[in-house]
Order: C-alpha cells, then structure tokens, then sequence
C-alpha cells in the first residue's frame, strides 16, 4: 500500500510538470485559436539562455531577468512577423507556421548557444523526503508548489484583470472584441508573452531534471496526450489532464510493465488519449459551445 | 431635426463609397449617406442589400472581414476615416453593434459591460459608474449580472450588447437588426430605450433593419438599400408614405 501511495503521489507530481507546457499550449490557443507547436521549441530556447547565461557569470536572478526579457522580444518578433500577416488564414496555415518556427526557434537557440548540453542546478536537491512515512522527491514537490503558485496567478490575472477579461473576450469573439475598441495584436502579444514565460518556468524545471538540451523541446509529445485528456481550452484541464497522465503513467509502468514489458510509460499517455478522443472529443474540460435553444 | 443642419456639420457622413469583398465581389457600390448630431437614422432594405457591410465600412470592422472600401470617403466629426483602425474609430466615439448580438458567451453580463469600458482606461469608480448607469437604462441586466451571458434570452444579449457600446461612451452606435429574432414585445421595448437614450443622451444612432415600421416609428430620417446602393431615403413621415418602399422591403430588384 505504502509503495502503491509512493508511485502515484510520485506520478502525480511528475504530471504537474507535463501540466506546465500544456499551459503553454492552452493560453495560446484559447485566446487565438492557434495551436503552437513551437510551445515546447520556447522551452528550449528560454531553458539555454538561462543556463548560457548562468555559466557566463550572470547570477540567478539576473540571468532570469534577461531571459525573460529576451521571451517577450521572441513573444512581440512572432506577434510582428507571423501572426499578424497570416491573420484570418485557416487555423492549418496557423499551425504549419508554428511548426516552421519552432525549428527557426531551436536553430537561432542553438547558433547563439551552442549544441552541447548543460547540466542546470536550481539548489533544490533531488534527495527523496520523508512525508508522513512516504518517500517523495523534494524535487517535484518543488516543482508541484510553482506550478499551482503559476495557476493561482494566471487565474487572477485572467478573472480578477482588465488585461484578463480582455483576453477571455477575445477568446470569445474576436470581432465583437475589435467592435468595443480592444486591440487585437496588444491582447496576442500579451497571451504570446505570458506563454513565454510558462515556458520559461518549465525550461527551468526540465532543465533541471533532464538537463538543458536539444530533446527538451519534444517535451511538446508529452503535452499532447494531456491536452487531449484536459482540453485544449482550459487551464484547470491542463492541470487535472497532467495529474492523470503523470499517474497513470507510472502506476502502468510499475504494474503492467512486468506483465506486457517494461517501458510502456513512454507510450502509455497516448493510448490513454486515444481512449479520450473516441469518448470524449472536447477533453475533460474542453469548452463547448453555448447553445440555447 | 434631421433636415434642419446642413450636410458639412454632420456628425458622419458617407460618400459615394464601393466596398468589395476578396477583392472580387462588390458588396456595397455607391451608397452616401449622413448622420446628423442627435439624429436616429435607419437605414433599411432586404436581406444582402448591404447594410451590415455598410455598417462595417464606417466602424472599420470590414477590414476584419477580408473587404475593403475601393471608392468613396467616409468622414466622421470632420475627419476621413476610412484608413482608422477599429480601436481609434472607438476612441473617437464610433461604436458598432454587430448583427446577431455576439455577446461574449462565456463571459458573465457584466464582464461583458465592463469590457466595453476599457477602450477609455477609466479609473475603478469611473467604471463602476458607467456599469450603474447601464443598469439604470437596463435594470434587468442587473439581475443578471453573475450570468454567463451565453445563457440569457435573446433580448437580454440585445441589451447586453447595446449596453457593451454604451460603455465606450459614443456619440455614434452603429446597430445592426436589433429586432433580429426577437419578440415584437422586447423590439419595441429596445427600441423605445433607443429613443430615450438619443432624447437623454444625445447619442445619435445609425440603425439598419428589416423592421421597417418599427425602425420609422422611432427614426427621423431613413435610407433604403436595394442590391448596394441608395434607392430611396426621406423623412420617417415620406418614406412610410411611399409605395416604393414596399418594394426594397420585399427585395425585389431591379
């Protein structure tokens, strides 16, 4: 029983990390209806300017200033050069364009900061932690606590902000939206930017644990199953869908690898998806439309 | 009132202006039209004879709607706004509700209100007294305030949409079939608080309708739309005397 708590509490928390680049995804899509591939391309790119930046002599919370500041330059360039010429294209173009930038993303990261991979030390250990008789990673319950302080201030701001409502408004309706006077590019550049920097608080976290390298940004194929399972519109699905994902993955691994073969959390997430795409299309939480009739 | 102010003070005026969407198809070709200080103008027609696109060309949403104004010029309060985007255009006191209402859905009554008060960035109370002043106008939307606003009645989301407007503080409301779908009761209903606000306020109106005697119950000056152009336009009085009117009403053409 102990051992079972241990591996689902550990997958658990393991899944709130899928849970933060799927916020990523989630923020983008739901405000313009684009679904951005190059999510897990700005991991990557705000994981190495951290760490390049880090290993030049920059301290902590220098190097996190500038990376930042170098996601919102990235977040305006796409704003600026992408979305705003391809404006009312198909979602499809949309989507092919994410696509190419996320290679022009991780090849501009990789020319400025080189291809070898760094090891990134936030200073919280990875030593196992005693909690009422279970063993769990002092690692991911740090990383578990950022991800719901990061939720608890995307929820403020999305609920509790003028910048907020306008967002969720233009998620809604973009031409009522432009009707009342709200700029649509001020609100895309504002979602690009605070997807920038989710993602710079994943890169740091995956960073940490995989180390900063050139895989980290296939760290989308993992958000893909949780987006699925939670609905691509929702930030609270975003969250539940990574809890079940991380479990589920390890709670399959430790008990049905023995039996069908070991390395079957790699996998495991997709055929969950699956399920949920045949059942339930729009996700957990996926938005559907208000209907009245 | 209408016909008392020469046409260079009009709060709005359009010339002769051609609107083609996907550069190919023409919507709108040569419509001219004005909207003096405190008028309420309707402007009527069938179904595609142009009226939202006209709308459109004047608030500068037809941008957003992959058309534009190939001819004509459209001046408002003395200044050629046919190149100001949609956000400016707001700023300076245009504002447009669209056909069908479209209501922020997931958003609740007053959020949508609210957002319509951005446009101005008023200070807390400021917003909070344009929100008390739209439920004085609409006290039921009061009530209604917690709700999404996709999950009121169609009146409700007419009044939350012109209620939305009203919060940008304009001297111009461009409203799209306000009628549209609704019960005679709730017309007549938005359309006397549509008097009273023009009476009150001073907010002048460009109403485009179907509802031809409703629409020249409550306006003082009309234009008919027949296939993109003015066919027809006259004092309420004129034009509800006029046998051509039930034509364009019909849509017959030609």
């Amino acid at each position: 029983m102990e051992f079972f708590l241990e591996v689902l509490i550990g997958g658990l928390l393991a899944g709130l990390m899928y849970s933060l680049v799927a916020i990523g995804f989630v923020l983008i899509y739901k405000a313009s209806g684009v679904f951005n591939f190059a999510q897990g391309a700005m991991v990557l790119f705000a994981a190495l300017t951290f760490v390049s930046l880090l290993e030049r002599g920059v301290p902590f919370w220098g190097a996190f200033a500038v990376t930042l500041l170098s996601m919102l330059m990235l977040a305006w360039a796409i704003e600026r050069m992408v979305l705003r010429p391809l404006v009312n294209r198909p979602p499809i173009t949309l989507f092919m364009a994410t696509l190419g930038l996320s290679y022009i993303i991780e090849g501009l990261a990789q020319t400025l900061w080189g291809a070898q991979v760094h090891g990134l030390d936030l200073g919280i250990s990875d030593e196992p932690f005693e909690v009422a008789g279970l063993l769990l990673s002092q690692f991911d319950l740090f990383a578990a606590g950022t991800a719901g302080l990061l939720v608890l201030a995307l929820s403020l701001l999305f609920n509790k902000t003028r910048v907020g409502i306008s967002l969720r408004a233009v998620a809604d309706d973009q031409l009522a939206a432009l009707s009342i006077g709200i700029k649509l590019q001020k609100v895309w550049m504002i979602v690009w930017a605070v997807a920038g920097f989710v993602g710079l608080v994943a890169g740091l976290l995956w960073g940490a644990r995989l180390g900063v390298q050139f895989s980290l940004s296939l760290i989308v194929l993992k958000a893909l199953p949780v987006l699925i399972i939670g609905g691509f519109t929702s930030i609270g699905g975003a969250i539940v869908g990574g809890l079940i994902i991380g479990a589920s993955e390890k709670l399959a691994e430790v008990y049905l690898g023995p039996v069908i073969g070991g390395g079957i959390e790699n996998w495991f997430p997709y055929v969950l998806a699956l399920l949920f795409l045949l059942v339930r299309p729009a996700g957990i939480f996926g938005e559907r439309a208000i209907e009245r009739v | 009132m209408a016909g008392s102010r020469s046409i260079v003070e009009a709060l709005l005026r359009v010339d002769d202006i051609e609107v083609v969407y996907d550069g190919a198809i023409l919507a709108v070709s040569g419509v001219s039209l004005a909207v003096p200080q405190g008028g309420i103008i309707a402007l009527l027609g069938a179904n595609g004879a142009g009226k939202s696109t006209t709308l459109k060309a004047i608030s500068g949403l037809v941008r957003a709607s992959r058309a534009e104004i190939s001819r004509g010029s459209i001046h408002f309060k003395g200044l050629a706004s046919t190149q100001t985007q949609p956000s400016l255009l707001v700023q300076q006191g245009i504002v447009h509700v669209l056909e069908g209402r479209h209501v922020f859905p997931h958003l609740t009554v007053e959020e949508n209100l609210q957002s319509g008060g951005f446009v101005r960035r008023p200070g807390r109370q400021s917003l909070q007294a344009g929100l008390e002043r739209i439920y004085a106008w609409f006290p039921r939307l009061k009530e209604k305030r917690k709700v999404q606003a996709g999950y009121t009645s169609g009146g409700e989301q007419q009044m939350v949409a012109i209620g939305r407007a009203l919060m940008t503080r304009p001297s111009l409301v461009l409203l799209d079939e306000p009628s549209m779908g609704l019960a005679p009761l709730i017309v007549e209903e938005i359309f006397e608080i549509v008097s009273q606000l023009n009476a009150k306020e001073g907010v002048s109106f460009l109403v485009a309708e179907q509802n031809i005697p409703v629409a020249l119950k409550h306006a003082h000056y009309g234009y008919v739309l027949e296939t993109g152009r003015v066919v027809l336009s006259g004092t309420a009085h004129e034009l509800l005397q006029n046998n051509a009117l039930q034509d364009a009403y019909l849509g017959k053409t030609q």
